[in-house]
């Protein structure tokens, strides 16, 4: 255990190093907001990469294909694919027409103060709901990896986490991330590397050995393989293959409306950096879930049940790859892999923390409360890192009061939901239909926000159980088509807006030429 | 913040048939590449709930048409951002041929 805690301990100096390196170089909005713009496109490629390869990614993932097979390979087709609505429809004409916030965008040509009020709430209710699921994570691998407690554990990721994003803002989140997606890319290939030397490097003896995954010989075995495992009508009941088509909908329409996914697109000179930045991110994160499919089904052919069940015999799903990395890797291994996922959780925690921190600042107050006007230079600056701590001390307490068996998946499923629901058709018709007025973006934001939490809380995995009225674990089939026709109907069915539809030239030049973009500040 | 000196009339850009030209050109593209990737994705979940004994069946060894699906569909993505870059670096010099005589 003493290797862990020094490799665990070196991480975080190195990023703590990072820290204060960036914050002397945070001189202004810009910079704190958008490190000053001056991230490249594969750096940047990275960044959003290792936002996106967090504890549900490297962990989660590779836990759900361990014990469920191919159907957690499902949630790796998605979150790639879902960049290609990314790379499509918003990272360009998002750089180009914002500054700060996905909401920049959204209340160009709009009344600012509702849509920007809406799209604060929805980027904080995104933000909560992801930041809570990792720190759970962050909370329940700290414990099993240090011994701490889980409160104490939580407790001390987000003071870290608070460090990084008050002193060190985007640019050291930014650096943050690139440093700990290479370690990543890093940790993965290795591991799939002994998996395959495992079963002597021969893809025909890996699939046989995984079409009858038996658990090192301590278990029954099975194909995992074969799909249905865990979405299957057998295993889900009859609403399963729709509940696994309803998911998939949210995780390829929701990347496009995170806002912390997407508030890294500001932080490179221009748009066709945004595009090229995407393109590295699909390289790496596709080449990171192909590895994890190996980890993964490797992990049910190499692991003994026993070492992936807890005290009370469920499946721990979270420590399949550390507890993998054990068994070919020894302790030095297991210390790496574990510092590294610590860290990613870490990393994921502090961007979304730089999010919602910044939407509240930016978005809520300086533009709804003081309409637009910085009363004191570096007022908007202040504001964002109070938000931060406030912001990290709520998800502190929710994670604690929530404790470290709650389904971490589930909320993040929900932060994809919701950001699929509310931001997405918003995005979209702003930049795109000249007709869209501010009813339209005031009823697609709050109707796509409530129906995709109130749908989740009426499902199976919210407060009714087994009795819920909505039988499907996500809402997304349901939520997301709801979201885009309450903007268009909230559009058509009031009156015309003359100045929204006037400023749509401006926003549509900007948009598709980048003419008055945000240029990078010089250090 | 660097915003030009003289204010730009941007009704004069958007009115300018280059400008729609490209709108419309974007608009053919990005509205035909999201029909065929939205398609082709969410083929794998409905066969897969809806079609699963043709799903199970074997194609290299153990390997089954459910899995060279879903590994096809890392191919698609890149092959669909590939040609998405192609395509928009041609854009961006239509782009910048729209604003080229502003000052």
């Amino acid at each position: 255990m003493s290797i862990s805690l020094i490799m665990f301990l070196c991480f975080v100096g190195f990023t703590l190093l990072i820290t204060f390196w960036a914050a002397k170089r945070n001189t202004g909005a810009s910079a704190y907001f958008a490190a000053g713009r001056s991230i490249t496109g594969w750096q940047n490629g990275l960044a959003v990469a290792g936002d996106y390869m967090s504890a549900a990614s490297f962990l989660g993932i590779s836990g759900m294909i361990c014990f469920s097979g191919y159907d957690g390979f499902m949630y790796s087709v998605g979150f790639l694919v879902a960049y290609i609505t990314v790379l499509l429809i918003v990272a360009e004409p998002l750089r180009n027409a914002g500054k700060y916030t996905m909401a920049d965008l959204l209340a160009y040509r709009m009344s600012p103060r509702p849509v920007r009020a809406l799209a604060s709430l929805s980027t904080l209710t995104v933000s909560t709901f992801y930041m809570i699921a990792q720190m759970v994570g962050a909370g329940g691998i700290i414990k099993e990896l240090i011994h701490v407690p889980f409160a104490p554990a939580v407790i001390g990721v987000g003071l870290l986490m608070l460090v990084y994003v008050v002193f060190g803002g985007m640019l050291a989140t930014t650096w943050v991330q690139i440093v700990k997606a290479l370690l990543l890319m890093a940790g993965a290939v290795l591991l799939s590397y002994l998996v395959l030397q495992h079963h002597g490097f021969s893809l025909a003896t890996f699939f046989e050995a995984v079409s009858k995954a038996d658990y090192a010989g301590t278990a029954e075995p099975k194909n995992l393989l074969e799909p249905g495992l865990k979405y299957g009508i057998a295993a889900a009941g009859p609403w399963g293959p729709l509940d696994l088509v309803s998911l998939g909908l949210g995780l390829v329409l929701g990347t496009a409306g995170l806002p912390h996914i997407l508030v890294r697109f500001y932080t490179v000179p221009d748009a066709k950096t945004a595009r090229s930045s995407v393109v590295w991110a699909m390289a790496i994160i596709g080449l990171f879930y192909i590895m994890t499919t190996f980890f993964g089904f490797g992990a049910a052919t190499i692991l003994k049940k026993s070492l992936i069940l807890t005290e009370s015999g469920a499946p721990n799903p979270n420590m399949v790859a550390p507890i993998l990395a054990h068994e070919l890797g020894g302790e030095l291994f297991f210390s790496f892999i574990s510092a590294v996922a610590f860290a990613t959780i870490l990393a994921v925690v502090a961007g979304l923390t730089m999010s919602a921190s910044a939407s509240f600042a930016h978005d809520f107050y300086s533009n709804v409360i003081h309409h637009g006007k910085e009363n004191r230079p570096g007022a908007e600056v202040k504001v964002a890192r109070i938000t931060a701590f406030v912001v990290g001390a709520v998800s502190i307490g929710i994670a604690i009061f929530l404790g470290p068996s709650v389904n971490a998946a589930f909320l993040v499923g929900l932060a994809f939901a919701v950001a699929a629901s509310a931001n997405l058709p918003v995005i979209i018709f702003s930049v795109f239909w000249k007709r869209f007025n501010t009813s339209g973006a005031v009823a697609g934001l709050s109707v796509g926000l409530i129906s995709s939490i109130v749908l989740i809380l009426l499902s199976p995995s919210g407060i009714f159980g087994k009795e819920a009225p909505f039988p499907l674990q996500n809402p997304g089939i349901v939520s997301i088509p709801l979201g885009f026709l309450a903007a268009y109907l909230g559009t058509i069915l009031t009156a015309r807006d003359p100045e929204a539809e006037s400023k749509f030239a401006e926003l549509s030049v900007r948009a598709h030429t980048g003419l008055g973009a945000e240029k990078a500040t010089s250090h | 913040m660097d915003e030009n000196k003289t204010p730009v009339d941007w009704n004069r850009l958007a009115a300018k048939p280059e400008f729609h030209a490209l709108l419309g050109r974007k608009a053919r593209f990005i509205i035909k590449a999201t029909i065929f990737f939205m398609a082709y994705y969410l083929a794998l979940p409905i066969l897969v709930g809806y079609a699963p004994d043709f799903m199970k069946t074997k194609v290299f060894g153990e390997v089954n048409v459910a899995y060279l699906f879903a590994f096809s569909q890392f191919f698609m993505a890149w092959i669909m951002a590939f040609v998405y870059v192609r395509v928009a670096s041609k854009w961006d010099k239509e782009a910048a041929a729209v604003i080229a005589d502003v000052k």
